[in-house]
């Protein structure tokens, strides 16, 4: 027995490579050709899917009204999750629960007033929730403003309240020793390195201390809240221009606030060029203080938007192809993303909070000659 | 004849890769011939890499 | 473009940016700036470590360096002290060899003195016995030669032919 298996063994390793190889491309050609054969009948069928699977990948990159973990049952309406409350500014303030929408079905009615759901959003509507549409296909329903705690308020809460808890316990456990416990031996080496790496060098030992608390909190805040997305729990809150726009503006609004004199002059009156030129250069230069932030909303936006566009996408590539191929090479691809976003999640923090301090530090450089 | 915006889209893409390439390849030249200061030139190239990055992202939605 | 207008979700905006806000300041409060502030207190807590170390070091250096000093004074001196008693040493000899040269010297001469006056006392008496000697030979040998005259003439004779030959 023992024999056999060796020899066995030996003539194998004996095969030369490429007669290995020409067996392997044989063979998964084979399964290809029997799959495409079975899938050919119901191509029909995979149209349906394909539209399915991008409906899926579109709605995930909405905020929701409602906490669904996961559909049962798409044509009876179940799902497993909790409603979220609503609350509207539509001539008073209106609270309801989402319930009420019953995930988008029905109409809500809250004190005479109709409210229906159309792609995530509330619009105000009548008892038969009619949606209007002009030449272009936009919805002239008014939209009331909607302060309503949505899955992503939920998460940017969730996220807080962590942050807090973890630098607040990290900050206490220096009161009874000089090094840092528990998650804080892992926190402060980022810590210091957002100060040595990324504040110093670029806003300059005099001047960093102020901007050290934006700098780590919007750090962390985008990391943590990058790392969520990537969880099976299905939130993805830096996909919103609106969350990636509130801290742009904020690092726009910070720049601006404690910009010197020097930094000013740089824009309006470009020194050290002919008078014709400080002219020219003045409103380009005013328009790129808007372009900055504005770049680092798009930058963070596109990133996380472009990875769980691709992420979501290839994993539907299983539901589409549904043979033994296809499966686990969008299984084996969408793991190697999924690593790949873990990368993408951190550096963006990085990026954003690098380029925070860069811009910072234009703000407060001091005068020197050229 | 117009030109649909994906053509538009696709040469962003190719604009962006080519800038975002060459920055990483004179990064790579850079760290070979001075590995010590590997550090501040990884930085320099996130930072000039995001920038490119910014631009190409607003030139796709744009279109 | 249009697209990220339409999907501007202004209440996630006014969210965010409240909690944002809100986590920013309490952080602010009660984490970065004790955490940070720790954080300096111990690098600098390092820092004066490493500087007294090095302090400490610098004395040690200095003190190595005086005892060294000390020793290779000690060393010159011992040496010097050496010297000098050897040369004293020297001097003592020389001048106690001088001192007994002289001495020598002096007594040698005295006894010399000594021996020359005596053996002038000697030789005066030898020549005064040596003269009475004579004088008593001489007279018994002319009262013997007298006795004979031809024996006179003869001498007389003998006396004449020395004379010649001187």
């Amino acid at each position: 027995m023992h024999g056999f298996f060796e020899t066995d063994i030996l003539s194998d390793m004996q095969k030369p490579f490429y007669v290995k190889v020409l067996l392997v491309v044989t063979l998964l050609l084979g399964i290809n050709a029997f799959a495409q054969e079975k899938d050919h009948s119901s191509s029909e069928e995979k149209g349906s899917l394909k539209t399915e699977i991008k409906e899926f990948i579109d709605h995930h990159l909405l905020d929701s009204h409602d906490f669904t973990l996961f559909t049962i049952d798409e044509e009876k309406n179940e799902h497993v999750g909790f409603p979220l409350p609503v609350i509207l500014w539509d001539n008073g303030l209106k609270v309801f629960s989402s319930s009420k929408f019953h995930h988008g079905e029905s109409v809500a009615e809250v004190d005479g007033n109709y409210y229906a759901l159309y792609h995530g959003k509330i619009v105000k509507t009548d008892a038969e929730g009619t949606i209007n549409y002009d030449e272009d296909h936009h919805v002239t329903n008014v939209k009331p403003l909607d302060f309503s705690i949505t899955k992503n308020v939920v998460f940017i809460f969730l996220v807080s309240a962590l942050m807090l808890f973890l630098f607040g316990r990290m900050a206490k456990s220096y009161k009874t020793s000089s090094m840092p416990k528990g998650i804080g031996r892992l926190l402060e080496p980022i810590i210091l390195y957002i100060r040595d790496d990324i504040a110093i060098p670029n806003i300059g030992e005099k001047h960093y201390k102020k901007y050290m608390s934006y700098l780590l909190t919007v750090f962390f805040f985008i990391w943590i809240i990058n790392l969520l997305g990537l969880t099976p729990l299905g939130v993805n809150v830096t996909n919103n221009i609106a969350v990636t726009f509130a801290l742009a503006i904020l690092t726009y609004l910070i720049t601006t606030f404690t910009a010197n004199k020097n930094y000013w002059k740089h824009i309006f009156w470009m020194p050290d060029v002919p008078v014709f030129m400080k002219i020219v250069l003045a409103p380009i230069e005013l328009l790129g203080t808007f372009i900055k932030p504005f770049s680092l909303m798009i930058r963070l936006y596109a990133n996380i938007t472009a990875g769980h566009v691709v992420l979501m996408s290839i994993l539907g590539m299983m539901f589409i192809f549904k043979n033994w191929i296809g499966s686990p090479l969008s299984f084996g691809l969408a793991f190697a993303l999924s690593l790949l976003e873990l990368l993408v999640a951190a550096l963006q923090a990085y990026i954003f909070t690098m380029l925070s301090a860069l811009y910072f530090g234009s703000a407060v450089e001091e005068h020197h000659d050229h | 004849m117009e030109i649909p915006t994906i053509v538009g889209a696709g040469l962003i893409v190719i604009g962006a890769g080519l800038g975002i390439g060459k920055i990483g390849g004179s990064a790579m030249d850079a760290i070979a011939r001075q590995p010590e200061a590997s550090g501040k030139i990884q930085t320099a190239m996130l930072i000039a890499a995001a920038l490119i990055e910014g631009i190409g992202f607003a030139a796709l939605f744009a279109s | 473009m249009e697209k990220l207008i339409e999907q501007f979700s202004f209440g996630l905006f006014f969210w965010q940016l409240l909690l944002f806000i809100a986590v920013l300041l309490l952080l602010r409060k009660f984490a970065w700036k004790p955490i940070l502030d720790a954080v300096e207190d111990r690098e600098s807590g390092i820092k004066d470590a490493l500087a007294a170390a090095e302090n400490a070091k610098k004395e040690m250096q200095n003190v190595t360096a005086d005892s060294e000093r000390l020793l290779q004074e000690a060393r010159v001196e011992r040496e010097s002290m050496i010297k000098e008693a050897r040369e004293m040493k020297e001097k003592i000899v020389t001048d106690a060899k001088e001192l007994a040269q002289a001495e020598a010297d002096k007594m040698i001469k005295q006894a010399q003195v000594a021996i020359e006056s005596e053996k002038k006392a000697a030789v005066a008496d030898i020549k005064n016995e040596v003269a009475t000697l004579s004088l008593e030979i001489a007279e018994k040998v002319i009262k013997g030669q007298f006795s004979d005259k031809a024996k006179q003439m003869k001498l007389v004779e003998e006396m004449i032919g020395d004379i010649k030959l001187n």
